[in-house]
């Protein structure tokens, strides 16, 4: 058959590992024994594929998808970015899914127990496809940070939930973006479970003037790497 | 370029990922077959325990698998000889209950190659993602009842044999469609293999 590219491994000096002592819920839920490796097959080497027909005009507005009566409260911004494989290509057609708290820091979700009021105006998920360069983008507003009960006083930073799937099934990702200049970034243990500084950095939504738009909504730029084919061929 | 670093799901990602409000369309669900899929219709069943053995309410399970003859809805898999099958697109998501029970209404997959000239026993690829999960796991469910099958099948031979059973679900053909049973623990002495995939 023909021949196919295996991927590269997950970099494990970026991700995150499973036990991290600073957060709590690891404790009982991080593998304690080692992956086993696995060469990649054709299980691997493909994945779900979910294309424009997948998503509606309006998913990707979180300002709108779900307005009853209004417009939902809070700062309004617009989430931007590129989807690019670890060699710098872009992977285009690929879905990206987003969750997220309101403005006063509150899921809408019945174990959300937080004391800040829900937004009849905001559910706070959206989706939508990469286009041909790789970019998507996203309408919505600011997040506010919530208390949890990692440890005292714990609150997370504001941030956005994000899914991708990549064109395999190994390419998956998961991860939150979060605000430039946050101070509870220092305080988190989610965000703090990243090894290395410079990865995550890479977790981090940069401000832009550019993507700015006049008399409507601050733009924030985040680019997003998954794993791409490897230099290799190999056979399969 | 370096990859951007994994992060939890956490508690809150039924939202998008197993909406159930209404009106809200998921782009998936825990039922992969319908009237018109072509194949052995099969229940699988399982819950998620953590190392503790405490029943984990709110993971997400991500289910990727061939159809009945053995093929995946994907480009990449350009193998003509095997037929698509327009009624199954090989994935599926259920977000775990109360009980930690997740459950999906699927077919069995056929046999897909491996690497070199070797053939796979039939199997589903799964991801599980949950609160206190930093980045998501790869695992695999094999079926019990293809021994045969299982015995040729190279992953499971890269497998320590004492820890295979981990990937083995047990059929209750007593059910109808026949329920297959495994059950994802994340932690503690029976701990399902994880793949570095």
């Amino acid at each position: 058959m023909t021949d196919r590219q295996d991927y590269s491994a997950r970099d494990w000096r970026s991700h995150p590992p499973y036990a991290f002592a600073g957060y709590g819920s690891t404790a009982l839920r991080a593998p304690a024994r080692p992956l086993v490796p696995l060469a990649h097959t054709l299980s691997e080497l493909t994945g779900p594929v979910y294309g424009h027909a997948a998503v509606a005009p309006l998913d990707d507005d979180l300002t709108r998808n779900a307005a009853k009566d209004g417009e939902p409260l809070g700062e309004r911004i617009i989430v931007t970015g590129r989807v690019l494989d670890d060699r710098g290509r872009p992977v285009p057609e690929t879905l990206v899914e987003i969750w997220q708290a309101n403005a006063a820091g509150r899921y809408l979700h019945a174990r959300d127990t937080h004391l800040a009021p829900l937004d009849p105006n905001f559910t706070g998920a959206g989706r939508c496809v990469t286009d041909a360069d790789g970019r998507y983008t996203f309408t919505t507003i600011r997040p506010g940070a919530y208390p949890w009960r990692n440890h005292a006083n714990a609150w997370r930073p504001p941030h956005i939930h994000f899914s991708l799937f990549g064109p395999t099934f190994v390419t998956r990702l998961v991860t939150q973006m979060f605000f430039h200049g946050d101070p509870l970034l220092a305080l988190d243990p989610i965000f703090n479970a990243v090894p290395d500084a410079a990865a995550r950095e890479r977790l981090v939504a940069r401000f832009s003037i550019d993507v700015t738009r006049p008399e409507w909504a601050l733009g924030y730029e985040f680019d997003i790497v998954l794993r791409g084919p490897a230099a290799t061929p190999t056979e399969t | 370029m370096p990859q951007t670093p994994s992060q939890t799901v956490g508690p809150f990602f039924h939202l998008a990922l197993a909406p159930d409000a209404p009106g809200v369309t998921p782009i998936a669900g825990n039922v992969l077959a319908g009237p018109q899929t072509r194949g052995e219709r099969i229940t699988v069943e399982g819950r998620v325990l953590d190392g503790a053995g405490v029943p984990v309410d709110d993971a997400l399970i991500e289910l990727w698998q061939a159809n009945a003859a053995g093929r995946y809805a994907h480009p990449d898999d350009d193998r003509d000889a095997v037929a698509l099958d327009p009624a199954f697109s090989g994935f599926g998501r259920a977000a775990t209950g109360a009980d930690g029970s997740f459950r999906f209404e699927t077919v069995k997959p056929g046999r897909v190659p491996g690497r070199g000239n070797t053939l796979q026993a039939p199997h589903l690829n799964l991801v599980v993602l949950a609160r206190g999960l930093l980045s998501h796991l790869f695992t695999r469910l094999y079926f019990a009842d293809e021994a045969e099958a299982n015995d040729e099948d190279p992953v499971l031979a890269a497998v320590d044999p004492s820890r295979r059973h981990t990937l083995l679900a047990a059929r209750d053909g007593t059910a109808q469609p026949p329920v297959y049973r495994l059950d994802i623990r994340l932690q503690g002495p029976d701990e399902t293999v994880f793949f570095d995939a």
